[in-house]
């Protein structure tokens, strides 16, 4: 890896420099740029000063990414863990199950979630039927967080399958030689072993969850503002480009921090990567 | 001798009336046979054209067929996504179409070019009316496309009695089944009207009133929405909302039990016209359908489709107009409710909308101690597996 890249190397690796700086690190410098000046291009704190109005916000975007992250853990764990014992055959056929409705428009999955969870919508309906409810279910927090684990469950599923096909099964057996009951298995085998998916598969989740709008605009009807709904208002109604970036780019430095914090947890991963 | 005289006259006749559309149609053609195979780019609201649907004429593509003119056709949502869209530079549009307030603004930005009106010989049938309107005083920049009026949508098995007011809004009764505008024009309009406020006043503590109001107002609503509104009316998720009276036609299409009302304070009165953006690149081809869509075929075609009500005198007095005596769209003199026109903010006081409105929306939430309490007990527990974890790697290291 230390050599030195050939000339054959660079050129291949030149197209995606160039894509990298104009797509990703030219954005990144606008935003730093709006954020730290006002309308008329001065320098200014202003969009900083003004943060300290939207903490409860930031804190529930926060709180909402960070429990959708968590169920949807403790569904794609346990999942991606027995699709991989499948046969192989049967592996693919579940595997394509979860990648279906990402082949839809996640505008259109959110939209239609609001069909089923309304008070007249199809699940009260069909309760009401067999006369339980109705629910109020749309419009609030937990209808947000559903729409985020929906929504991105299958980010969770796949990094965390991959790893788990890759998994030593002589590891497995040569614990349960050594004595180890099923629950130290998977505690001290399966568990350390999958971190490297986990760690990806979490920071998946969690970096779209908190900076989601349209799911808690159609899911939350407004009243569960998340710091993103704040930033696509800057630039959509209110017209204030250099607010917007100063919310965006401490929401980046935010999720910077939490993804630090998190990669903590991995760092005696020998896989060591985690895609951010 | 008699019989063969018959003949020709009847095919003379009969080739008069081949003839006569021909020709006519040719004169509109030669003005447009250079700009065929040229493209426009036409930036119009969501659902504000027929589209075919249904039986409809399909308006864009007629009008690619008589001039071979290719349509690109985008919406939006809100004259604030148009605006910035336009303002931001990022995309060449040849034809928007931009509310009342919003044409003064774009005017006195220099965002709109003058339209060249001995090209739009259909302008003659813009009743007089909708013409020298305040933001447009002269007639240059804009034509009127659509005519509306702001009002309440309620259903009549939710709703007790026959409201008249816009405090229906603010009714406890109706608790969690009241939609509101998700947008800050309207929705501040609405308040202004029920308070008795000018809706162009620049008085800060007007402002703040109105505010006040909306936030009282805020835990009853259920949601705030824009085209949501259809699905939510016609299928009985909510009691009452306010929206535009062209709209609410539509969904009474779909659920009869809607009912509608001017409400008695007085409402908005919009014009939305067709402008010709200053960074355009086909302004003959804008013209040419400007002057396409106020031929009265083609008027008469969008005001059957869209139920706004239309400032096109030739549609009004076509007899296969159908909504000619609806009253809604249309009211007699006497019930004609208050109405008035929205006027550009200046800078200050649009800001100072805005920001209101950021803030309405953004607080006021309150689960607030729920986030704090459950975001501190998640990191007093990764702070707590932390420190589990360094303890536990010393005693390990200590073992070996």
């Amino acid at each position: 890896m230390n050599k030195k890249a050939s000339l054959g190397q660079r050129l291949c690796a030149a197209p995606h420099i160039l894509w990298s700086a104009i797509f990703i690190v030219v954005p990144l410098l606008m935003v730093v740029y709006y954020a730290f000046t006002d309308a008329s291009g001065a320098f200014s704190l202003e969009g900083i000063r003004r943060l300290s109005d939207y903490t409860t916000t930031f804190l529930r975007s926060l709180w909402f990414g960070i429990i959708a992250t968590i169920i949807c853990l403790v569904i794609a764990y346990p999942l991606a863990y027995v699709i991989s014992q499948l046969k192989v055959k049967s592996q693919a056929v579940t595997i394509m199950l979860v990648m279906v409705p990402m082949w839809m428009n996640f505008l259109l999955r959110t939209y239609s979630w609001m069909t089923l969870l309304e008070d007249s919508g199809v699940i009260n309906n069909i309760l009401g039927k067999l006369g339980i409810g109705p629910f109020h279910m749309i419009n609030t927090g937990g209808a947000v967080i559903l729409g985020m684990v929906y929504n991105f469950l299958p980010y969770m599923i796949l990094p965390i399958y991959t790893v788990m096909t890759k998994l030593d099964h002589s590891l497995i057996e040569a614990a349960q030689d050594l004595g180890a009951n099923k629950l130290r298995v998977i505690r001290d085998v399966v568990m350390p072993s999958t971190r490297s998916g986990v760690i990806s598969g979490i920071t998946m989740v969690f970096v779209p969850s908190v900076s989601t709008f349209y799911i808690s605009q159609k899911l939350g009807g407004g009243s569960f503002s998340l710091i993103g709904d704040v930033i696509e208002m800057q630039f959509q109604v209110s017209n204030n480009f250099n607010f917007g970036a100063s919310l965006s780019f401490v929401l980046m430095i935010l999720i910077l921090i939490c993804i630090a914090v998190m990669n903590r947890f991995g760092e005696k991963d020998e896989n060591g990567g985690v895609i951010i | 001798m008699f019989k063969k005289l018959a003949s020709v006259f009847m095919s003379i006749a009969l080739l008069m009336v081949c003839v006569t559309p021909l020709y006519a149609s040719a004169a509109g053609q030669k003005a447009s046979e250079d700009l065929r195979g040229t493209e426009l780019n036409v930036y119009n609201w969501g659902e504000y054209i027929s589209d075919g649907s249904e039986g409809t004429l399909n308006v864009n593509a007629e009008f690619e067929k008589e001039t071979g003119i290719k349509v690109n056709y985008t919406t939006f949502d809100s004259n604030e996504n148009m605006y910035n869209k336009i303002k931001g530079g990022g995309a060449n549009y040849d034809i928007v179409v931009p509310s009342d307030y919003m044409i003064e603004r774009m005017i006195n930005e220099g965002l709109l070019e003058k339209i060249d009106m001995s090209n739009i010989p259909n302008y003659k049938n813009i009743m007089p009316q909708y013409k020298n309107l305040y933001f447009d005083p002269a007639n240059e920049y804009s034509v009127p496309y659509n005519v509306g009026m702001v009002g309440m949508i309620y259903n009549t098995k939710m709703v007790k009695g026959t409201p008249d007011s816009w405090n229906l809004m603010w009714d406890k009764d109706y608790a969690g089944q009241i939609l509101m505008f998700n947008n800050s024009r309207d929705a501040f309009g609405i308040t202004q009207c029920l308070l008795g406020i000018d809706l162009n006043t620049n008085d800060s503590e007007d402002w703040h009133r109105a505010y006040d109001k909306l936030k009282e107002q805020k835990p009853l609503v259920q949601s705030y929405v824009m085209d949501d509104v259809y699905n939510k009316m016609e299928g009985g998720e909510a009691a009452v909302a306010a929206y535009y009276a062209g709209d609410y036609l539509t969904m009474h299409d779909n659920n009869p039990d809607l009912a509608f009302v001017y409400p008695k304070e007085g409402t908005n009165i919009f014009v939305d016209s067709l402008c010709i953006p200053a960074s355009c690149q086909n302004k003959r081809g804008a013209e040419l359908y400007i002057n396409y869509l106020l031929r009265e075929d083609i008027a008469l075609a969008n005001a059957e489709y869209l139920c706004y009500a239309t400032p096109n005198q030739a549609v009004l007095d076509n007899p296969d107009y159908s909504l000619k005596d609806e009253k809604i769209l249309y009211p007699d003199a006497q019930d004609m409710p208050k109405t008035q026109y929205y006027h550009n903010l200046p800078p200050q006081t649009l800001m100072l909308m805005t920001s209101l409105w950021d803030n309405l929306k953004i607080e006021g939430n309150n689960d607030d101690k729920s986030i704090y309490i459950g975001l501190a007990s998640f990191v007093a527990i990764v702070a707590a597996y932390s420190i589990y974890r360094a303890v536990r790697k010393k005693r390990r290291e200590s073992m070996y």
